[in-house]
């Protein structure tokens, strides 16, 4: 469901431009609002959440599709952590729809969904063992890179049971937001990935704000 | 299907109680069958490479390079590295479920009441989650570990909307689903019930399992074959165990 915010951009404690095939690593307060905006159009935010004081509480896309009972994600939808508590919920959203089954891309799976040949082309996962290796404070590593949101991605489930990437129905200067019920560790990838025609070829910048 | 991809007598045939946990690890080149003796059974199932245990099965890695949401006989499972741990070469109920995940303590007791060991031995009611905990526990493995599973004899469904539905009596008596295994596989299982199942008596429901080697596989094989990337999913495994090339589709590859 598309809703809008009250949030004002000037207002923001933070603001930091992630480009294309760089990784974004922080910390969510409990009560505190993120907007992960869509600078250009199309891009995908591929986006893990821990709980900032035992991160082996994350995000559980298994249990927040079950729970809600619909595979997509939108305004409203409450984000569970494999203990089943609420981590964040979807406050505003003018994109409509977001992902949860398509996970991120790797080297390695690019070899089977693209050609052998990709095996050494920049992915998601490789940016995120980055940020865990870069990060150590937090005490993750490989075993913590897990199921993820991608958020501005549309990923159709048919009743028949096939999936697929269709086109985007993001665009420019579309955003969605997230209220912490919880502190989380917010660890994004914006996605390098150049052989999906889903973003059109082109990875892109988003813009990450948080409101008190 | 059994007589094309199995090639010789059970090595062994052993139950899986309901309400349990087991693990194992498989070989390639064996096929595990697992038959619902009752009816309406549920094997939640995890995989992970037992030279590498931070190789593990990737339900997004699987679903999208196969552009499915159910899985059943012709699709492969993989890990996040790739490669295939196992193909399903037989599924009599045409639909395993990939998202439903398994139901921690909270859920069980919530939905089929509370029950202890103290109280009912061994009939109390164990929850997925925890079985799956206990039983990566034995490999080193914990909580951070647990990814993604799936449910063998369970299908959950979607509308247009996206909305999922569990469908009761999927899984009919003696349906069976074979997996045969592409590379060398610690299997983590539980028959504890699916969270989605509505049923108003916990479902405490045994499976029977028996493993046998597999035929060789041929060049027409329909995991093999069922699309592109498998075929490359296949090729990476045979790198991966460093074998010459003895499948048809090296030749689409190895140009």
């Amino acid at each position: 469901m598309i809703s809008t915010s009250q949030f004002k951009a000037e207002q923001a404690v933070r603001s930091d431009t992630v480009f294309a095939g760089d990784y974004y690593m922080q910390v969510v307060k409990a009560g505190q609002t993120l907007r992960i905006l869509d600078l250009e159009g199309n891009q995908a935010a591929d986006t893990l959440f821990y709980n900032a004081h035992d991160p082996s509480e994350r995000y559980s896309a298994m249990d927040t599709i079950r729970e809600q009972g619909n595979v997509y994600l939108t305004t409203g939808t409450q984000l569970l952590s494999n203990d089943g508590n609420l981590m964040l919920t979807i406050s505003a959203d003018t994109c409509g729809r977001h992902d949860t089954l398509g996970g991120a891309c790797a080297t390695e799976s690019n070899t089977v969904r693209y050609a052998l040949e990709k095996k050494c082309m920049h992915a998601c996962r490789d940016s995120w063992l980055l940020a865990v290796a870069e990060n150590p404070q937090y005490g993750l590593s490989k075993r913590d890179i897990t199921h993820n949101i991608n958020f501005f991605m549309n990923v159709p489930v048919s009743s028949e049971g096939s999936l697929s990437f269709a086109d985007g129905i993001s665009g420019a200067g579309k955003y969605v937001e997230l209220t912490a019920a919880m502190d989380v560790i917010v660890l994004l990838s914006n996605c390098p990935q150049l052989n999906n025609p889903c973003n059109a070829y082109n990875p892109t910048a988003v813009e990450m704000l948080i409101w008190d | 299907m059994q007589q094309q991809v199995i090639d010789q007598d059970a090595i062994y045939q052993d139950v899986i109680d309901g309400a349990s946990h087991w693990s194992m690890v498989i070989p390639a080149g064996k096929v595990l069958s697992l038959t619902d003796i009752e009816g309406g059974a549920n094997v939640s199932m995890l995989f992970y490479n037992p030279k590498n245990l931070l190789e593990r099965y990737n339900a997004p890695d699987t679903l999208k390079c196969q552009h499915t949401f159910k899985l059943t006989q012709g699709h492969c499972l993989y890990s996040d590295m790739g490669r295939i741990f196992c193909s399903i070469v037989g599924d009599d109920t045409h639909w395993i479920d990939s998202v439903g995940g398994v139901a921690n303590k909270q859920k069980v007791a919530q939905k089929w009441g509370k029950r202890d060991y103290q109280t009912d031995r061994n009939n109390w009611l164990q929850n997925g989650y925890d079985s799956l905990l206990v039983e990566v526990a034995k490999y080193g493995l914990g909580k951070r570990d647990l990814a993604a599973n799936i449910n063998l004899f369970s299908k959950v469904k979607t509308d247009d909307e996206g909305n999922l539905s569990f469908v009761a009596a999927h899984s009919k008596a003696g349906d069976s689903i074979q997996l045969r295994f592409e590379m060398e596989t610690l299997v983590v299982l539980t028959t504890c019930p699916h969270p989605m199942n509505p049923a108003t008596e916990y479902p405490n429901k045994p499976v029977n399992i028996v493993l046998s080697e597999a035929a060789a596989i041929t060049a027409d094989d329909q995991c093999l074959n069922s699309s592109a990337e498998n075929g490359r999913g296949f090729e990476n495994n045979r790198r991966y165990s460093c074998q010459h090339s003895h499948h048809q589709h090296t030749a689409v590859v190895g140009a």
